[in-house]
């Protein structure tokens, strides 16, 4: 089984209308959308809700007030300034617990924390594993690995050889949830300042994770200078660049639509290129 | 006034809102922070003269061997699993720590102490007359609040701060926009715009920060995102329109308002509307 994950650093480069092409390009496979914090996936996919699942990330501290004796101590120690007047803020809270543990009085008391939902959907391309994180709420690291083992478990059932993953933007905890033991990451980029920018550091977390890359360049034609230098990059860095994908209004179309880019406009230039694309990203990661 | 530029969903054009408004109210009395920490790019377009650099540092515990006695509660109170206690050794995990402090406040030897850990770096500049920070986390670090909190230690709050937020309405945000006065909500006119944009709206509900929207690319995808901003009695205070010219400024690092003066005036505006929604 080979999983394929889709990130870019930048946010907007095109991960998502990618992934949703893909996933309506082969067979046998699961999608996934590890962007549990803006989750977007679903939008292209005709996505049915089968399962939904509560997540509980981690635990809350809750402050029992009449057993409170106001002593200050959990407020004072506290290093997130999670807690005010006595009452934990809970967007500050990390869960740490310390304050429950520090109390003299033991007047805090430990809930579970409801995170979020995971959700496993239809679709006409096969499963869909999507999650969404609870507003402001922590462990997105976590949901992310709670989502890709539900997919890896129905994988298993249906005998499926691969997983197709929606990756988050950035390079933080939910990128490296999504990372790890992936067998290649697509790094979607665009020939911007920014873009290449982004491009270099989300190299040196899939490197240093040890990790195999590839790049694709969307938008390619907004500034051929720029797109030639991520090209040259890319070459003194050993790392190949799969595809190259023109800039066209017909993603966005499709997406009003609720549809990705190869249902909606199969003929389209773009939907070549995305073709042209996937069949070197699944000729590497079959490798 | 503190105002975070944030949106939900990545590259919908909170940098180039940042900028731009920077560009357009360099005269006045304004601070510029870029708390992307993970992806900064707000320096590519102000290109700011850095001055000052510094390690921003976590704290993680270090045990004494010789004083501990291996009793396992470091272990049992730590919430992250960053701390395993063997027969005679204890495994610390760093990049699993969140420096709580639990556990050196609470071992019964005394035996840990906490040291600094090196997560990225805080920076300080000018662009032009407009002081300039931004972070920069080492890539390969999970937790990103830290930085950003030690980041906004360095915010003058005498003068006017317009931040650059990541995107998302996890825990980088939140941090980034918690003590604002005002959330700047960049989308786009599209369903994936739209749909992030509502989890931005109710993000800062829950936190209790008014909030304003700047609508980017203006004309491409369907106009759902103002029918919303209505519904919701969100003010749409600029829409900046779809435009290949914007676009190839953006790719080479250049600014609208330094192309297009006439645009100056229309990010003045936006911020007046600013100011008077926060005085209200």
């Amino acid at each position: 089984m080979k999983e394929l994950l889709i990130i870019s650093g930048k946010g907007g480069t095109g991960k998502t209308s990618i992934t949703g092409a893909f996933a309506a390009l082969t067979n046998n496979k699961v999608i996934v959308d590890c962007d549990v914090d803006a989750s977007n996936l679903h939008l292209l996919l005709d996505a049915e809700e089968k399962e939904r699942h509560e997540f509980y990330g981690g635990k809350i501290p809750v402050i029992n007030q009449e057993k409170c004796v106001r002593c200050g101590k959990c407020q004072e120690f506290c290093r997130f300034s999670a807690i005010e007047n006595f009452q934990v803020v809970s967007h500050s809270c990390e869960g740490c617990l310390a304050c429950y543990h520090l109390c003299p009085v033991g007047a805090i008391e430990v809930r579970d924390r409801l995170s979020g939902h995971w959700f496993v959907s239809d679709t006409p391309y096969g499963p869909l594993v999507h999650a969404r994180l609870g507003v402001a709420e922590e462990n997105s690291g976590k949901l992310v690995s709670r989502v890709r083992k539900a997919a890896r478990e129905i994988a298993e059932t249906n005998g499926f050889q691969m997983i197709i993953t929606d990756g988050p933007p950035g390079i933080g905890c939910p990128v490296i949830s999504s990372l790890s033991g992936v067998d290649l990451a697509l790094v979607v980029t665009e020939p911007t300042i920014s873009g290449i920018h982004d491009l270099k550091r989300v190299l040196q977390v899939t490197r240093h994770f040890d990790i195999q890359a590839m790049v694709c360049i969307n938008k390619y034609d907004i500034d051929l200078e720029t797109a030639s230098q991520i090209e040259q990059f890319c070459q003194k860095q050993g790392i190949e660049v799969a595809g190259r994908l023109d800039f066209d209004a017909d993603i966005t179309k499709a997406m009003v639509e609720g549809k990705n880019i190869i249902t909606a406009y199969p003929d389209s230039k773009l939907a070549h290129q995305i073709f042209m694309l996937w069949e070197r990203v699944s000729a590497k990661i079959n490798n | 006034m503190i105002v975070a530029i944030a949106s939900g969903k990545g590259g919908t054009g909170k940098t180039t809102v940042a900028a731009n408004l920077i560009n357009s109210l360099s005269g006045m009395n304004i601070q510029a922070v870029d708390c992307d920490v993970e992806e900064p790019n707000l320096h590519l377009f102000l290109e700011p003269e850095i001055t000052y650099k510094r390690e921003s540092t976590v704290l993680v515990p270090e045990i004494d061997k010789e004083k501990c006695s291996f009793c396992g509660k470091c272990s049992e109170v730590c919430s992250f699993n960053a701390l395993t206690v063997l027969k005679t050794d204890v495994l610390v995990f760093p990049e699993l720590c969140h420096s709580c402090g639990a556990c050196s406040s609470l071992c019964p030897e005394g035996a840990i102490k906490e040291i600094k850990r090196s997560i990225g770096q805080v920076e300080r500049g000018k662009t032009g007359k407009v002081p300039f920070i931004h972070g920069i986390i080492n890539p390969g670090e999970a937790f990103v609040p830290p930085l950003i909190r030690d980041l906004k230690k360095e915010i003058d709050r005498t003068k006017d701060v317009i931040i650059d937020a990541p995107p998302g309405t996890s825990c980088p945000v939140v941090e980034t926009i918690d003590d604002c006065d005002f959330v700047l909500l960049v989308t786009e006119p599209t369903p994936f715009g739209l749909n992030d944009l509502r989890l931005a709206v109710e993000m800062c509900k829950k936190l209790n920060l008014p909030a304003g929207i700047v609508v980017n690319r203006w004309g491409i995808g369907n106009a759902d995102v103002i029918d919303y901003a209505n519904e919701e009695g969100i003010p749409v205070l600029l829409k900046i329109p779809f435009s290949e010219d914007f676009a190839r400024l953006y790719a080479r690092g250049q600014l609208i308002t330094d192309e297009y003066p006439e645009w100056k005036e229309r990010f003045s505006c936006l911020w007046a509307d600013i100011r008077r929604a926060v005085e209200e």
